[in-house]
Formats: structure tokens, C-alpha cells, sequence
């Protein structure tokens, strides 16, 4: 079927001959580095510093604005939590509700325990259309599954559509945002990844590209024009499954999903179970609160519905994967499943400090951000050293509380990750290092639970701060010796004051109620 | 045991705190479906929501909209055009009149995906408009067309009837509902086709029509 140079010119940078999509960097995401490592070498890149900064910056203003248009966002809000939570307690019936209906409308329906199983049915449903390339809307369960290397593997081109998708595999990278995976690279950096790029996998990037976005984007228009009209086989995600009409939704901005969607005459779609809704209705609420929140849109360009096989418009062969791949872990916590209501619009990342700083490649996930930091140990469980690491990737500010459009309580469940980490350290001390922690959470709910207690250590506090400044002369702490050393190897801390909050309101605003 | 109940067992036993059977006491939700939204005046708005997103918005009379049809596609500069097998035959005729070259698309034998992108523009009806979102509802039935119909060519001239101007998105999911509930299929465009890939900077026009053109026919 190909015929452009990508069979001609294989990867370069590869010592393996048979690769036909460009490699992304060599290691599982599972084996990367504790996020408190991995993020000193993202601090240090001041480039995508940079890049991520102005980045979060523009989108935290679009999305503010439009949020402020709507008069009822926090009924919507509000809604979009009991719909998802409904889904949730209920989902046994919504996927069998889901599965009569997507098949009554002539779709196949395959179920997948897991990332091996979902990525061996998808392999044997190309395998059995004789293609050995597809066309890809983007997707986050597919990256989860890491579906486009067993693909690869198994000799099946993936190519894919989205513009930041296609910046990341041509450029041997990894996605580093939900929805705007590429949001670590600038417009020079993507000028050298197309002319370096496009011409071995397709049709060339033009000879004096410049750096402007819109150049940009026409020269990914025309890449990917070819393999659009040749392709047979398609896969996407879906931002909702409707359990009452059997419909899958996409929401996009650029066309390429509707390329994917409609043209090919194969569809194979890979969704998690925690995308239904259960009635077609529900869209008016999820498709004013995901525009608004995560492209800061009043709607995105293009959203489409299909319900199974439409005969004489589009694939004539709708295959839908649903896939668990840990998702009933996470559905068994019963304070952690509301993680589950996310719709992965990312305005959690584009809100969060950390993430601005740290970005997402620190995460070593397909899910950064605050709610990747829950996600993660969620579905893949605590076994590495990265996902034990990820719940205490955040200062706890909320900010993410107050932007999430389903309202999940992100730093309650961080808090609660927290301690199932600090539970499995417990219950396995010879494998994974003790720390501190344990004791000072404990040491802290004792105060934190009576206001007596807590007056006491504010008077324990007063008394040490007057000695303290007395014996030592000095008005704050600098560097001190391990443990605290890696708390104030970066930072100052102020001397303890000489009367606590509670000591000072009660002397000076005691009358007021 | 096979996939499927696997999965369903798993579900069932992360779930055993849950009381089965009682789904609307056990997880409420307090929300008014399908309620109009407060807009003012919805052409007014649609117009102006429309233009927004960068897509050239016309309103005349039923009876101007072949006239703004021409003059939509003569401002593209387009020479081809094809339009689904139930548009209006009076839109059909002025686009002949002009002598453009006109394809009327048969479901019998509909053109191949390379042939249909040699063709430089669609013209089509809607299903819905919606006023809120600037948002234009296609529900794809004779006078729209099958889905790449309007997709694939680089320039889309959509007529909307005032008539189907609703206030907001509730509204909308509500008109929409029979028609998917019969098995058509959606696309809700607002605006050309856009990106905002490279440093979160808006650019319009990637792999959709890049031209949107929008007649409000009152």
C-alpha cells in the first residue's frame, strides 16, 4: 500500500532495520526515575521552562474567560460530578446497556482485561483487513496501552494525525500534556522536526519552511493529506460512550479525527470504561464543560457522533475495544474512584505550579499532572519507584480542586494516595526505604485534631521561638543538618514567631464573631 | 472465564458497597435538561459567535440564498462544486447558472475519496445552529450529505435556516436526539478547522475545510 519514502528510507537513527514509524525513546515510562529526581533535570531545561510557562500562562487566561461567560458553571460543574459518579456506582449497568445498543446499530464490541490483550485485538482486526498501516486519532488510552509500538511490532504502521502527536513521534519524543502533548516544544524546535522528519516517513516538509504556526500547520496538512486518502484502517479513543443510543463522541479541533473517522473503511476504536455517559442528554452538559475547560473554547472546532455503522456514510466496519487495564482497581477504592469522573480536559495541569515548572516528561507518565499523580499509582498500583513518588508531586495548593469541571477533590485524593504509599511502606519495610513520614503524619493529626492540642503546640512553639531567637541571635534558619537538609538546602526558614494567629486574633479582633 | 465477565466481575466486585438497583436515589443528579439559555437576540448572537471563530457569516431572505450561494463560492474563487443529493433545487440551479462545474453527489455511486478531494468546495444545509457556541449542527441527512462530503473539499458553505437557530447547547442536544436515535450521525463544526498545537497559538485551517462560510437564511 505505501508507496511514499518511508518504506525507502528507513529510520536512520535506529540500529533495528524493520522500523517503519520513527522510534520514541528506548525504556518502559514504568521505569522511569522518582518524580523528585526526574525533576531536577526538567528545572533545568530553561528552553521548555520556557515553553511550558507562556504555554499555561495563555491557556489559564482563555479558559478563565469563557468560564466567566457561563452563569451556571458551577450547576454545570456540579452535574458533570453526579453524571460521572452515577456512571461510577452503576457502570455494570451502563456497559450492558452500552454493548446492546452499539451492537443492535451493526458495531463489534471486543472487551480487554488489559494494555497485551487490548493491543493483540487490535493487532489481529488489522491483521484480518490485510493492511499493514493505519491512521490514528489521538488518544490517551492508546498511548497508556503503548498500542502504536506493539503495532510496530507486530509490522503495522501507525501514523499519527494530530498535530502535536505527529510533533512528538516525528520527533523520537514522548508526550508531555494531555491535550497538547507537544506543549514542551517551540515553533523553532517543531521548523527542525519537520525538516528533518516529514521526508523520510512521507511527503517532505517544503524547502524554506519558516517557524510560523500557521506554515506549521499547513505543512502537517499536506504531510498527512497522502495518508489520509490511502489509508483503510483508522483507530481512535472516544471522549464519551453513550450506554442509552450505543454513540461514541470525539472531540477535536483540527479534522484529523474526521479524516480517521470517516474516510477509512475500517474503524477500530480503544476506550476506557470510565467513558460512558448514561444518556445522550448527558452531552449538554460534558460538551459545554470539556471545550471551556480544556482549550479554553466556547466549543471545539469539531466534535463527532457515530453510532455503529451508518450504511453508505463512513467505515463499514466499527470495532470498539473496551478496555479495563486497571481501571476496577481504581473503582474499588471507594474514596479514589471519583478519579474515574475525569474527562481529561487537563485544566488541572495547565493550573497546577508543579506542573508548570516540573512538566509532564517528569511524571513518567502518559498522565501527568495533578490528576496523573493519582491516576497512575490508581491503575498501575505502587510497585514502582516513579508511581510512589508521584502523589507527593504537589504542594497540596488546590488550585486543580476549583478548576476540575467534574469537581474531583484532587488534592483530598492526593493526600489519600499519600497514605497508601506510607501504608505500603509500612506493610513492606525491607523493600522500600522508611522515611519520617509516618511519624510526622501521625505527630500532625494529633495536633490537627483537638483545638486544645493544636494551642498547646502553639504555646510549645511560642516559648521555643523566644529561647531559640535569644540563645542563637538570628531571625531566621538557614541550611540545617539531614533530615531537614532537603527541605532547606533551597530554602529559609523564618523564625518561629513569638505569639501564635490564634494568640494575636484573640488580643486583637477577640470581639469579633 | 472470557473477557467480558471478567471485566463485568471485576466491576462488580469494586462495587459490592454499592446498593444495585436503586440508580436514581443512590446517585441523584439536580440538573434541568434541555432548558433554552439566556442569549438575547439568537440570530444576533449566532451571527456574531459564528464570525468569531474567523468564518464569513451572510444573512439575507429564503429567497436571496441562492444569490449568496454564488456569491460565497465566486469569493472563494473556487471552479468545483459538489452538493449532496437533496439540497434545494433552486440552490443547485444558481450554482449550474454561474458555471461552475457542479457535482450532485449519488448515494448509489458516491465519489471515491480522491476524486472528492479534487473538488474545491461543498455546499450544504444544517440540522441545528447554535447561538451560544456559534456552533453549526450537522445531522447528515439528504440535503447534508454523508460525513466527508463536508469534510474533504477546502471550502463548506453552509445554509442555516432561522428556524433552526437554537439558544444554546441544551437546547441542541434535545433537537438532535431523533436523529441519532434513528442512527445518523453528528458533526458539530465551530469554525474552520484550527490548531492550537504549537505554543497554544491559534491557527485556523488544517485538515478540515479551511474556508467556512455561513448563510442565515431568515
Amino acid at each position: 500500500m505505501s508507496t511514499d519514502v518511508s518504506r525507502g528510507s528507513r529510520a536512520r537513527h535506529d540500529a533495528e532495520p524493520a522500523r517503519r514509524t520513527p522510534a520514541p525513546p528506548a525504556g518502559d515510562l514504568i521505569d522511569s526515575p522518582r518524580f523528585q529526581e526526574a525533576v531536577k533535570v526538567a528545572l533545568a531545561n530553561q528552553q521548555q521552562r520556557a515553553n511550558l510557562r507562556h504555554a499555561t500562562t495563555t491557556i489559564r487566561g482563555k479558559r478563565a474567560r469563557v468560564v466567566a461567560e457561563l452563569d451556571n458553571w458551577q450547576e454545570l460543574r456540579q452535574a458533570g460530578e453526579q453524571i460521572k459518579t452515577r456512571v461510577g456506582r452503576h457502570m455494570p449497568d451502563y456497559l450492558l446497556q452500552f454493548e446492546e445498543n452499539f451492537t443492535k446499530a451493526g458495531g463489534v464490541l471486543h472487551w480487554a482485561r488489559d494494555a497485551e490483550e487490548a493491543n493483540r485485538i487490535v493487532i489481529d482486526l488489522v491483521r484480518q483487513t490485510g493492511e499493514d498501516e493505519l491512521v490514528k486519532v489521538k488518544s490517551m488510552v492508546t498511548q497508556e496501552i503503548d498500542m502504536n509500538e506493539a503495532l510496530e511490532a507486530a509490522g503495522i504502521a501507525a501514523w499519527e494525525t494530530d498535530l502535536a502527536e505527529l510533533i512528538v513521534q516525528l520527533g523520537h519524543d514522548r508526550p508531555s500534556h494531555i491535550l497538547v502533548p507537544a506543549i514542551h516544544r517551540n515553533r523553532a524546535e517543531v521548523r527542525e522536526i519537520f525538516l528533518e522528519e516529514m521526508g523520510r516517513y512521507g511527503t517532505p516538509a517544503p524547502e524554506g519552511l519558516d517557524d510560523e504556526p500557521a506554515h506549521l500547520a499547513a505543512a502537517a496538512r499536506t504531510h498527512l493529506r497522502n495518508k489520509f486518502m490511502r489509508a483503510k484502517v483508522s483507530t481512535s479513543g472516544a471522549n464519551f460512550l453513550v450506554a442509552e443510543t450505543g454513540s461514541l463522541v470525539v472531540v477535536e479541533s483540527e479534522g484529523n479525527g474526521r479524516m480517521c473517522l470517516t474516510l477509512p473503511q475500517t474503524l477500530i476504536s480503544v476506550v476506557g470504561i470510565e467513558k460512558l455517559v448514561p444518556t445522550f442528554d448527558d452531552l449538554e452538559v460534558f460538551l459545554q464543560l470539556l471545550p471551556r475547560s480544556s482549550t479554553g473554547e466556547r466549543m471545539n472546532p469539531y466534535t463527532s457522533v457515530w453510532t455503529g455503522v451508518t450504511p453508505g456514510d463512513g467505515p463499514q466496519a466499527i470495532h470498539l475495544v473496551l478496555v479495563d487495564n486497571g481501571r476496577t482497581k481504581a473503582l474499588a477504592d471507594p474514596i479514589g474512584r471519583a478519579a474515574l469522573r475525569c474527562i481529561r480536559c487537563s485544566a488541572c495541569l495547565n493550573i497546577c505550579p508543579v506542573y508548570e515548572r516540573a512538566g509532564g516528561h517528569a511524571y513518567g507518565s502518559v498522565y501527568p499532572g495533578p490528576i496523573g499523580a493519582i491516576l497512575n499509582p490508581q491503575l498501575r498500583g505502587t510497585a514502582s519507584e516513579v508511581d510512589r513518588s508521584l502523589p507527593f508531586a504537589s504542594s497540596l495548593c488546590g488550585a486543580c480542586n476549583e478548576v476540575c469541571p467534574v469537581r474531583i477533590p484532587i488534592s483530598d485524593l492526593l493526600v489519600h494516595e499519600r497514605h497508601k504509599v506510607v501504608e505500603a511502606k509500612k506493610a513492606d519495610p525491607p523493600h522500600i526505604p522508611h522515611t519520617a513520614e509516618p511519624q510526622l503524619i501521625k505527630a500532625a493529626s494529633w495536633v490537627m485534631a483537638d483545638h486544645k492540642h493544636l494551642e498547646w503546640a502553639g504555646l510549645g512553639t511560642m516559648m521555643g521561638s523566644v529561647v531559640l531567637g535569644k540563645m542563637l541571635g538570628i531571625e531566621k534558619f538557614g541550611a540545617m543538618p539531614a533530615p531537614l537538609s532537603r527541605w532547606t538546602s533551597a530554602r529559609d526558614v523564618p523564625m518561629l514567631p513569638e505569639q501564635t494567629f490564634r494568640r494575636w486574633w484573640k488580643q486583637n479582633r477577640g470581639d469579633q464573631k | 472465564m472470557n473477557a467480558k465477565d471478567e471485566i463485568l466481575a471485576r466491576v462488580r466486585m469494586a462495587l459490592r458497597d454499592v446498593p444495585t438497583g436503586e440508580i436514581e436515589a443512590d446517585a441523584p443528579i439536580d440538573w434541568q435538561y434541555g432548558q433554552p439559555v439566556e442569549v438575547g437576540d439568537v440570530l444576533d448572537i449566532f451571527a456574531e459567535r459564528v464570525a468569531d471563530y474567523k468564518a464569513a457569516v451572510v444573512r439575507c431572505s429564503q429567497a436571496k440564498v441562492p444569490e449568496a450561494i454564488v456569491q460565497g463560492l465566486q469569493a472563494a474563487k473556487v471552479t468545483s462544486v459538489v452538493v449532496p443529493p437533496g439540497l434545494d433545487d433552486g440552490w443547485r440551479q444558481a450554482i449550474t447558472q454561474s458555471g461552475m462545474q457542479l457535482h450532485v453527489e449519488q448515494p448509489e455511486a458516491p465519489l471515491t475519496n480522491t476524486e472528492l478531494n479534487e473538488i474545491d468546495a461543498v455546499v450544504t444545509a444544517a440540522a441545528v445552529g447554535t447561538a451560544e457556541t456559534g456552533t453549526i449542527m450537522l445531522d447528515h441527512t439528504a440535503d447534508q450529505g454523508r460525513r466527508a462530503l463536508t469534510l474533504v473539499p477546502d471550502v463548506h458553505i453552509c445554509v442555516v435556516r432561522a428556524d433552526q437557530v437554537v439558544s444554546g447547547v441544551p437546547e441542541a442536544v434535545a433537537r438532535l436526539k431523533p436523529a441519532v436515535l434513528a442512527g445518523q450521525p453528528l458533526t458539530w463544526i465551530s469554525g474552520g478547522s484550527a490548531t492550537s498545537d504549537i505554543e497554544l497559538s491559534r491557527v485556523e485551517g488544517v485538515h478540515g475545510p479551511r474556508t467556512l462560510h455561513v448563510i442565515i437564511a431568515e
